[in-house]
């Protein structure tokens, strides 16, 4: 007990020593794998911890060591940190922000809850979510639904500096959790879906001054991208490769939007991260490669120059954001140490990159049901490079407007959303959450208004052909684009996972289950029913000698718009026809078991598993 | 066929739908009462759906499921079932009438307390709405009154010279 006081007492004197640079005591901070500092466990998405005391042997024995109620009911994304002896706890919208002192049992210490105009709640088009706090400088960076960056004294919750970000009459709003690299915190921007411009903005952790801001559309002085120097897939981009791919000005209500989980390699010190949607969802209105929406970025971070850049899926039809977590990790490829990014896309593809450069090494399908595209071209001479060949019985643009593409595989959500990934450095696997659902998807003709949705497709989800499970939570191995294991879940896996040295993998379900599983088979080792579904994500830290596993449940997201009422079966006609013969229609369950598809318990709605409700679960094993 | 024919069709199912089972909504009984170019109205002029034996529903029912599952099942979910935050319209819509909808959809409603966070905007300006309200509204009234499934309706009435002209006024997109 002694010495665990003694190592927490040097960590708050680190945070202390005023001339200590913030990145370094952060660096530092980091390391230490009994705190959690940062909301995906390092720099480099890995969301790894070192901690070994729950391990494959002893993890069935897994207790609830206590929980706590953050009284908000929306859908609970991100996770908590802990710092020293606090932990800090978020909310979505009204974005309640909770310093819990683990010396008693979490007690709490401060609550800040800012005074948001509640206009912005109806513009967060899947819910209110927050994807959590960040820490640095003896600071709580909380980047709140209305755009607001607001630093908060992480000893006090008094606030030092906040700066407004975007417009949320704009329908601009924040949902991303702020990444602080060296001297800087980054925040993104939400409104794909209302014609917003997605564009990063950095700040200075020191006094909020704007340090850069890059856009997603626009002339290279926006996107900050030079034309001689920024490459995609190895060569110069030249002049205007943005608004050259767009017709007239769409591009300024282009999309783009830049809400994922960031990742920084210090030695390149390049940022990298995923912008969003072209807007609208009707790809019929915006002719042309639509850039750089769909693309990962790596930017320089002292001046948000681009160095490379790439983007999965020109002139998107189908709203596969590309706003998904970068993971970074250094492993052998071909025998050769590689320094490489991987990205699991909502289009359904594995993305391994080499990270200096932006040299596309593997792409492969991550879920074998993804159907809208058959392969993405890796021949280097070919005029495709790089480029997905897309089907055309699936693309929405071939078919045209007021057309009903049907049996898209994955749906709009993707074969993976927000819910990020681990990496375990000693498996060398990405644990990976999934959704496994296709779509029928009809655009058509919209017109833009400020601050108003601009949609303009119809979009039905159902669960793949002669399957009824809705999700899996895979182990794929990116040097080589191949799944492990494979897991089947009931629903969408749409909780982040965690990978730990005790080779143990945990992660969330939307039934509200934390699982825990063998990381190197995948064999299910405990599970446990937290009061509501998870999409949050797990962490872990130690404290008092004793190793706890973190998450917060609170179901709700875009996860909790389409599975909350149960998904249909696509081709309910026989349904149509036997409801209006009688006069009288059968019952929704009813409905899916008419259009022969059996099993109907696979796929009933979320709503019969879990309720609303926001609450953290800590777990630990019992005390001998 | 003359046109003669299809209203003696129409009556006859509208009669036989009204006699199966007593129905009524927000807006009272929702049986075809007149019709304007394939366009349904009940005894009060209020829209009304009209789903055919076979199935097939008239224009404006479908054009409201289209519209539904792009602007307003972001929060409501899909079919009017609704979401973890937002209310099933397909149940809303059995107490609701035309006008409170309207109202509604128009201005806005918040209800924002300590339990709650429920904020609906006003979609006065947005003409992806405006311009589609009573087909979105006949779409969750035949919900409401469980005269069609969820999903897409599988065939649907010819779109009216009418309905196109009124369209391409009202959203200003040719």
């Amino acid at each position: 007990m002694r010495k665990v006081l003694i190592a927490t007492g040097l960590g708050v004197a680190a945070l202390a020593a005023g001339a200590v640079r913030a990145d370094e005591a952060l660096d530092q901070l980091a390391k230490d794998p009994k705190q959690w500092v940062m909301q995906q466990g390092d720099d480099a998405n890995t969301r790894y911890s070192k901690l070994n005391q729950i391990n494959s042997s002893n993890v069935k024995k897994l207790q609830v060591a206590w929980t706590f109620s953050t009284g908000v009911l929306r859908g609970h994304e991100g996770g908590p940190l802990v710092i020293g002896d606090t932990m800090y706890v978020h909310t979505p919208f009204p974005n309640t922000v909770y310093a819990l002192d683990l010396n008693h049992e979490g007690k709490i210490i401060w609550k800040y809850e800012p005074r948001q105009d509640p206009n912005v709640i109806p513009i967060m088009c899947c819910d209110t979510v927050n994807r959590g706090v960040a820490y640095a400088d003896g600071k709580i960076f909380l980047h709140q639904a209305d755009t607001t960056l607001i630093a908060l004294d992480a000893k006090t919750g008094a606030k030092v500096w906040s700066v407004m970000d975007g417009e949320a009459g704009k329908g601009q709003s924040g949902t991303d959790a702020p990444f602080v690299y060296k001297d800087k915190v980054l925040i993104g921007v939400s409104g794909g879906e209302f014609g917003v411009r997605g564009w990063v903005s950095a700040y200075n952790i020191k006094d909020g001054k704007l340090a850069w801001r890059g856009f997603s559309e626009g002339p290279d002085a926006d996107t900050l991208i030079d034309p001689e120097k920024t490459t995609s897939l190895g060569k110069p981009v030249g002049p205007d490769s943005s608004t050259s791919t767009w017709q007239g000005d769409q591009w300024k209500i282009g999309g783009g939007a830049t809400w994922g989980w960031y990742s920084y390699d210090p030695k390149l010190n390049l940022v990298y991260y995923g912008s969003g949607n072209p807007s609208t969802w009707n790809p019929v209105q915006r002719p042309g490669d639509n850039r750089w929406s769909m693309s990962i970025w790596a930017r320089d971070l002292d001046t948000g120059k681009v160095k490379w850049i790439y983007q999965m899926t020109p002139h998107d039809e189908w709203d596969f954001d590309g706003v998904n977590e970068m993971i970074l990790s250094d492993q052998e490829i071909g025998g050769k140490m590689r320094n490489i990014l991987t990205h699991f896309d909502r289009n359904g593809f594995g993305y391994t990159l080499d990270r200096a450069t932006g040299e596309l090494m593997v792409a492969e399908k991550f879920d074998p049901v993804v159907n809208w595209a058959t392969k993405v071209d890796m021949d280097k001479s070919s005029k495709t490079y790089g480029r997905p060949l897309v089907v055309d019985a699936y693309s929405t643009q071939h078919q045209g407007e007021d057309t009903n593409s049907k049996g898209i595989c994955p749906a709009a959500l993707g074969t993976k959303d927000e819910q990020p990934a681990a990496y375990s450095p000693e498996t060398q696997l990405f644990y990976v959450p999934t959704n496994h659902v296709c779509m029928d998807y009809e655009p058509y003709k919209v017109a833009y208004t400020a601050g108003q949705a601009y949609v303009g497709a119809a979009v039905a989800m159902y669960p793949p052909k002669g399957d009824t499970n809705m999700g899996n939570f895979i182990a794929w191995d990116g040097k080589t684009g191949k799944i492990a294991w494979s897991n089947k879940e009931q629903f969408s896996a749409w909780g982040g996972a965690l990978a730990t040295a005790g080779n143990v993998v945990f992660y969330g379900t939307l039934e509200g289950y934390l699982k825990a599983v063998d990381a190197k088979t995948g064999k299910e080792l405990y599970k446990f029913k937290t009061p509501s579904g998870i999409i949050g994500n797990v962490m872990t830290y130690e404290h008092g000698g004793k190793q706890y596993v973190g998450v917060l449940s609170g179901v709700g997201g875009w996860a909790g718009i389409g599975l909350a009422a149960g998904l249909l079966q696509p081709e309910n006609a026989a349904a149509w026809h036997g409801a209006v013969d009688q006069g009288k229609l059968p019952s929704k369950e009813k409905t899916v078991d008419t259009a022969g598809l059996g099993a109907v318990g696979g796929y009933a709605g979320l709503a019969s598993y879990t309720s609303l409700g926001g609450t953290l679960t800590v777990f630990a094993l019992p005390s001998e | 066929m003359n046109i003669k024919y299809w209203k003696f069709v129409l009556a006859v199912a509208a009669s036989v739908l009204a006699s199966g089972v007593a129905r009524a909504d927000g807006s009272g009984d929702p049986a075809i009462v007149s019709s304007d170019n394939g366009k349904y109205m009940d005894k009060d002029g209020n829209p009304t759906y009209k789903i055919s034996p076979d199935g097939m529903v008239d224009w404006y029912t479908f054009s409201g499921f289209r519209r539904y599952h792009s602007d307003c099942h972001v929060c409501h979910g899909p079919n009017g079932e609704g979401s973890t935050y937002a209310p099933a319209l397909a149940n809303s819509l059995k107490t609701l009438s035309y006008s409170d909808f309207i109202n509604v959809v128009t201005n806005g409603r918040k209800n924002v307390d300590a339990a709650n966070d429920k904020v609906m905007p006003s979609f006065a300006t947005n003409v992806n709405v405006m311009c589609y309200v009573d087909d979105i509204y006949v779409y969750l009234r035949a919900r409401a009154n469980d005269a069609i499934p969820g999903g897409r309706p599988p065939t649907h009435e010819d779109k009216s010279e009418a309905a196109k002209q009124a369209e391409s006024s009202c959203t200003g997109i040719k």
